[in-house]
């Protein structure tokens, strides 16, 4: 017998009224959700992922309304449902979990009460018994001391505790479907782990079908059973994660797959291929294809007419495509420039960190602590930094939160004074001589690549006056001719158009934001520049681009990069070498080759294994971290992992600083555990072909 | 909680010491010019010398400073010049006619801003938004004066229905007081709508809303106990800090409508030089003001648990 | 995108991308009405000297209502007042006064403002502490006091009504500013100004200020309206511009006590006020609007 789906789109059409008109942001959108089946709606901003989950829940705000189409939920129209109807459903049948937990809880309201509300409003319960199934979801959702977060303030508690009260929340009345939004997205990445086993774990434990929404392949493969990509507000292929992950048909769909650093992808044998182009913003879709311009396989007079519909691949059924010309495509022509990373030989030692300490002070106001005369509180934000960097060598520092990463980029940067230890740029000791302190040339030398694109730089100014502004500064040249000259020569080098030096920033797109942000880096001839997260909020088709320029450049002109980032397959993709940093710490050093097989510190072995991977073919051990990083304020005694250690030993771990141990020259690593543990451990990512594991990291 | 309050207590002190100095300083550091203003300008050099040392004035300048703040402590702030009686005695019947008219305006103000506020930001852009919205801007820029002469003219002198003045000499009437309050009020409640309006606007658009309606919890119940909660935050510490703008209008409607109250007196004294008068109003003043201010700062810490438990 | 080659379009020059932006008000009718009755007492005030009036301070005939003949054969428009004098000459002169003294004020004010602002916000430790503490003295006096000690202390003239204005308005724009650097000094460009060792003070006028425009033009219109009403209540209270010269709030003072069988003479002037007042908080609220949609 014929099952009925739980929830059904049919055609859909989701607009948002203007002021400069009609602005479709969904179109023509067709899925089906079956009992207990994930499907993933994955897609880049823009594209209309989160409209289709709003439009479901029938909450699209004032002015974004359904165009056409129907959604069907267990048979029924639900547009034609009346406001009682929708209430009755939202929260017990269906349920959301959001992408800010901080903002989805309100803050004035006590965590259990804003639980027991759900209950209350849907079942015929006493305030007692909705109290007691608010405290048993959130033992069910595995939070420490659920009491006492009942009585909590959201902001009392952790970003990841937060997420797990929502995913209680939405799980309080057992719903039939269960839509989640980038759930994970404002989360690191081992906590993030943690919750989406939570996830996995609890659907199958209810039954639930969820729907779940992300910009991040590897975690739909990890949750999913069906996925339908998404581009400019149409779906352009539908299929299971198998077929769509590893049979896959639309151009754009390969093309997302080429630019993500997958453990398969290498410099030189499979290199990451970007997407040129941009997203169109919706009022400027080109006729036809949507991806047209962007595509390596655009036909002139196919793709550029009629509106492409969604067509089966012969043979899968339920495989969709919407694609002009899938069957003809001959996948080897129609090849995009691929970012190469040649290999250069690193040559002498650029920067020499030598036992850089630097802490902070924080005054604690409280008539308390005052008496206890610790009123003064010393945060140790990076203790005992060792290392070195060479010439035209790529180093990773890697990390997530809390780890430090951020203060030794200002004190390198000069804008905070180390503590104690030495910071020595081509034999000059910076670690105590402020941005303000050093000479024009040193400034110049030494510069950063900031993250987020859309404040890195000025709105105020234009594009060429601050690339000109930097020119200056750094000395390189006075002459207003020259001047000009040297920010087109720039331009040039990051790819732009000269004319975009009279453009104001907000006319860019967010690729280009960052492409100016690494012409001001690289004006002065740095020896060493600093990129700080430099694509993690950009597309992934524009990832690839940008990584590929600022390594290009930086090869050319064999400047050394400090490359930090949390994204472990960008990093063992680009580095040379990487630093893995937590809570202050340098915990595990060495080459990439090195830090990505074992011996591994456990911590980087958590990090690998959390790390979503977006390959059918991949196997990643399974390591759970408990609980969320320590506060820097208030670190654990002893190794400042052994709280969430999945190796733990004992007491040692407990009360002594693990000894820095070496295992091969340059290969550090901080730990307590016996050298015959190092010995027997196993690879976490195993990569499977043609039926025989292969060690690829 | 009781540290944030004792800081705050303790700057509001600070406030005060320097206010008062700065006004013992502005008004009795020259002397020989109190005496003039005491005596009146046909007293001669040697006069206006025996006043002085006959009242203390040949102190040392924080001497005079002390013994000054502490008789304003205990209630004496001297003879008014004006009136040649004791300032207290004039000035605590005046400050409860003010008192009164601050707290009719604040009676009526309080409820109609707020009401009006949520209503036009529980739905931004709606026709009952735009309406407040409006009707807020255009009464917020009649300042007192000029409505209470478009109010007489109608009122009074046209439909002749209430007195044009508020002398309230045959003892209190509420006739006399209308126009008074209903002047404050409809310059005043355009300001706390408007904050309150966008308050709740911002409150309405934000995510733990959102969770709230897709929580399946009645719109009512929504409003009542995640939005106003929330929205009302802000709004509480504007009422409370208008007190520092609401003198201003209250001088104009006392002078407007010959109303005997405490922005009169402050008036008055100031335009005759009636310094006792002027400092012992000004104390009062400033008290009353960074009182509200702590009281204000009190409740919002109360009314948010974001500050209430770092 | 045309086919013009793009590298042979000069640069937008400062002065046209303002007018540009100054354009941005029509998309907002609010605005636009709240600019016209500005741009209005704007043209009269300045047109003043050649319009044909009679005189702001000769005595004619007393007690004449709105439309009435003149002896010498032209009309009192809006009537004369107690002394004789043309009500709408006092009116359009009147308008100079305040305009010139409101955009004054609030001018000085704002440059004292921003300066206290953007260097508490900015350098933030002891400045911040002693900027915040002077603010918070200031702010503790209520406005009308603070007018009144200045005031008698020192004389009403217009210089020290500017400064009683600037006491009384400083503190505020100080507050505002000092929100709006402390959220902008997080962004990176000022990370990658400081990182280019760029001195504070080209940080806090090139980088920060600018983007602080936009909240700010609008508060600016605000405290123009503001500080109209507050320099008509000086007049209204007594503690005005000393006399001869027309001025709003004391037309109001002078000619009220008559208002049972003249209104006219004080109801025109406060017409006048609240018109004016109304041009710049319905453009503070376009503006507002419009900044919104972006």
């Amino acid at each position: 017998m014929e099952q009925t789906p739980i929830l059904e789109c049919r055609n859909l059409c989701i607009s948002y009224a203007t002021r400069g008109g009609e602005i479709p942001a969904v179109i023509d959108f067709n899925m089906t959700v079956m009992p207990g089946q994930g499907v993933g709606i994955v897609g880049e901003s823009g594209c209309g992922k989160s409209t289709v989950a709003l439009a479901i829940m029938q909450y699209l705000g004032s002015n974004g309304y359904i165009k056409s189409g129907e959604i069907f939920f267990h048979g029924r129209d639900m547009r034609t449902m009346s406001e009682e109807e929708l209430r009755s459903i939202r929260g017990s049948k269906i349920a959301m979990i959001y992408q800010e937990p901080m903002a989805s809880l309100n803050p004035s309201m006590k965590i259990g009460e804003q639980l027991a509300e759900v209950p209350l409003f849907h079942e015929d319960v006493t305030r007692a018994e909705a109290m007691q199934r608010a405290l048993e979801l959130l033992e069910a959702v595995k939070l420490p001391d659920p009491k006492r977060i009942m009585d909590a303030y959201p902001h009392q508690i952790s970003g990841g505790q937060q997420q797990r009260v929502v995913i209680a929340m939405a799980l309080l009345s057992k719903p039939d479907l269960l839509l989640l939004d980038e759930p994970t997205t404002a989360l690191d990445v081992t906590v993030e782990r943690g919750i989406v086993e939570l996830v996995k774990e609890i659907s199958a434990e209810f039954g639930t079908s969820m729907i779940y929404i992300s910009h991040n392949l590897g975690l739909i493969l990890d949750t999913c059973d069906r996925v339908t990509v998404m581009y400019s507000g149409e779906a352009v292929e539908d299929g299971t994660v198998n077929e769509v992950f590893d049979d896959m048909y639309h151009p754009y769909t390969s093309g997302l797959f080429a630019s993500i650093p997958l453990p398969g992808a290498d410099k030189n044998e499979r290199p990451l291929v970007p997407i040129p182009g941009q997203l169109p913003l919706p009022h400027q879709r080109p006729r036809g294809c949507f991806f047209g311009p962007r595509c390596a396989f655009f036909k002139d007079g196919t793709c550029n007419t009629d509106k492409v519909n969604m067509r089966s691949v012969t043979g899968q059924e339920g495989h969709t495509v919407r694609c002009a010309r899938f069957e003809d495509i001959d996948w080897s022509e129609g090849d995009h420039a691929a970012v190469t990373v040649k290999s250069v030989k690193s040559g002498k030692v650029v920067l020499k960190v030598r036992n850089m300490k630097k802490y902070y002070e924080i005054r604690s106001s409280s008539i308390l602590s005052m008496i206890r005369g610790d009123a003064v509180k010393t945060v140790k934000a990076n203790e005992n930094i060792n290392f070195d960097a060479r010439e035209a060598e790529t180093v990773a520092i890697v990390g997530e939160s809390g780890c430090g990463k951020s203060t030794f980029a200002k004190v390198l940067m000069g804008l905070e004074e180390a503590t104690d230890g030495e910071v020595i740029l081509n034999g000059e000791d910076l670690a105590h001589v402020s941005v303000q302190k050093r000479k024009a040339r040193t400034v110049g030398h030494l510069q950063m690549v900031f993250q987020n694109p859309f404040d890195t730089l000025n709105p105020s100014h234009s594009v060429g006056s601050q690339i000109a502004r930097v020119i200056r500064k750094f000395g390189v040249e006075k002459d207003p001719e020259k001047v000009r000259a040297k920010v087109n020569e720039l331009l040039d080098l990051v790819k732009l158009p000269r004319d975009f030096a009279h453009r104001r920033p907000r006319q860019l797109s967010g690729g280009q934001k960052q492409r100016i942000g690494i012409a001001r880096a690289f004006a002065g001839n740095p020896a060493l520049v600093v990129a700080d997260e430099p694509v993690s909020a950009l597309d992934v088709s524009v990832q690839a681009a940008v990584t590929g320029l600022l390594t290009e450049i930086q090869n050319d002109l064999r400047s050394t990069l400090l490359f930090i980032s949390h994204d472990l397959s960008v990093v063992r993709y680009l580095s040379d070498r990487v630093v893995v940093m937590y809570l202050g710490h340098i915990v595990e050093q060495g080459t990439t080759d090195e830090v990505f097989s074992p011996p591994y510190h456990p911590y980087t072995e958590a990090l690998l294994s959390a790390v979503p991977i977006a390959d059918t073919s991949v196997e990643q051990k399974q390591i759970i971290l408990e609980g969320d990083i320590p506060s820097a304020v208030n670190p654990p005694p002893g190794c400042p992992f052994q709280t969430r250690c999945q190796r733990k030993i004992g007491s040692i771990c407990e009360t002594e600083l693990p000894p820095m141990k070496e295992f091969k020259p340059g290969h550090h690593i901080l730990c307590h555990l016996d050298e015959d543990v190092f010995a027997d451990m196993e690879p976490v990512i195993v990569m499977h072909e043609k039926g025989e594991a292969v060690t690829v990291s | 909680m009781l540290i944030l309050a004792s800081r705050r207590f303790l700057s509001m002190a600070l406030i005060m010491v320097i206010v008062s100095f700065t006004l013992f300083a502005i008004f009795e550091s020259d002397k020989l010019a109190v005496a003039g203003k005491v005596l009146g300008p046909y007293s001669n050099t040697e006069q206006r010398e025996l006043w002085l040392e006959q009242n203390g004035y040949n102190e040392p300048f924080l001497e005079r400073y002390v013994t000054w703040v502490g008789n304003a402590l205990t209630g004496d702030f001297g003879n008014s010049i004006q009136y040649k009686s004791p300032v207290a005695d004039i000035l605590w019947p005046r400050l409860g006619n003010t008192a009164i008219l601050a707290g009719l305006y604040m009676l009526f103000m309080i409820p109609i801003s707020l009401t009006l506020g949520v209503i036009a930001g529980m739905k931004e852009g709606s026709l009952q938004d735009r309406a407040v919205s409006i009707g807020s801007v255009l009464t917020t820029s009649v300042p007192e004066f000029a409505s209470a002469t478009f109010f007489s003219a109608i009122f009074v002198f046209w439909l002749g229905w209430l007195p044009g003045t508020s002398a309230m000499t045959g003892g209190f009437n509420w006739a006399e007081i209308f126009l008074p309050v209903f002047v404050l009020v409809v310059y005043g409640f355009g300001y706390t709508a408007r904050m309150t309006r966008a308050s709740m606007a911002e409150v309405m658009t934000s995510h733990y809303i959102r969770t709230a309606v897709l929580k399946g919890i009645p719109y009512r119940r929504v409003i009542m106990k995640h939005a106003l909660r929330n929205a009302l935050i802000a709004p509480f510490t504007v009422i409370i800090l208008q007190l520092n703008w609401l003198l201003s209008g209250v001088i104009v409607v006392e002078v407007f409508f010959a109303y005997k109250g405490f922005g009169k007196l402050l008036l008055d004294a100031a335009l005759f030089g009636d310094i006792y008068v002027i400092e012992a109003c000004t104390l009062i003043a400033v008290f009353v003001a960074v009182f509200s201010q702590f009281i204000s700062d009190i409740g919002y810490t109360l009314l948010n648990p974001r500050i209430r438990f770092t | 995108m045309t086919d013009i080659n793009q590298n042979d379009v000069a640069p937008p020059s400062a002065i046209a991308r303002m007018f540009k932006n100054f354009l941005l008000i029509r998309e907002s009718p609010i605005a636009m009405f709240g600019f016209a009755l500005i741009m209005m007492w704007v043209i009269l005030a300045i047109l003043a000297p050649v319009l044909p009036l009679y005189d702001p301070n000769t005595p004619l005939e007393p007690f004449k209502f709105p439309l009435s003949a003149a002896r010498d054969g032209g009309h009192y428009w809006l009537g004369t007042d107690h002394k004789g004098r043309d009500i709408l000459s006092r009116v359009i002169f009147g308008a100079q006064t305040v305009l010139v003294w409101a955009t004054l004020a609030t001018g000085v004010a704002y440059i004292v403002g921003m300066f206290m602002g953007v260097v508490a916000g900015y350098l933030g430790g002891w400045w911040d502490e002693v900027i915040s503490f002077v603010s918070n003295v200031l702010l503790s006096f209520p406005v009308i006091v603070l007018y009144i000690i200045i005031i008698t202390y020192l004389g009403a003239t217009g210089f020290n009504i500017v400064l009683a204005v600037t006491f009384a308005s400083a503190p505020g724009i100080m507050r505002i500013v000092r929100g709006l650097v402390l959220d902008l000094r997080t962004r990176d460009y000022i990370f990658a100004a400081q990182t280019r060792g760029e001195s504070p003070m080209y940080i806090m006028l090139v980088e920060l200020l600018p983007n602080a425009r936009g909240p700010l033009i609008v508060d600016a219109c605000l405290r123009l309206g503001y500080t109209t009403i507050t320099i008509a209540m000086l007049g209204y209270l007594g503690l005005g511009l000393p006399p001869p010269d027309p001025d709003w709030g004391k037309m109001i003072a002078e000619t009220q006590p008559l208002g049972s069988f003249a209104g006219h003479m004080a109801v025109v002037p406060a017409a006048a006020i609240s018109s004016l007042v109304l041009g710049f908080n319905l453009l503070a609220d376009g503006l507002r609007e419009i900044s919104m949609r972006d």
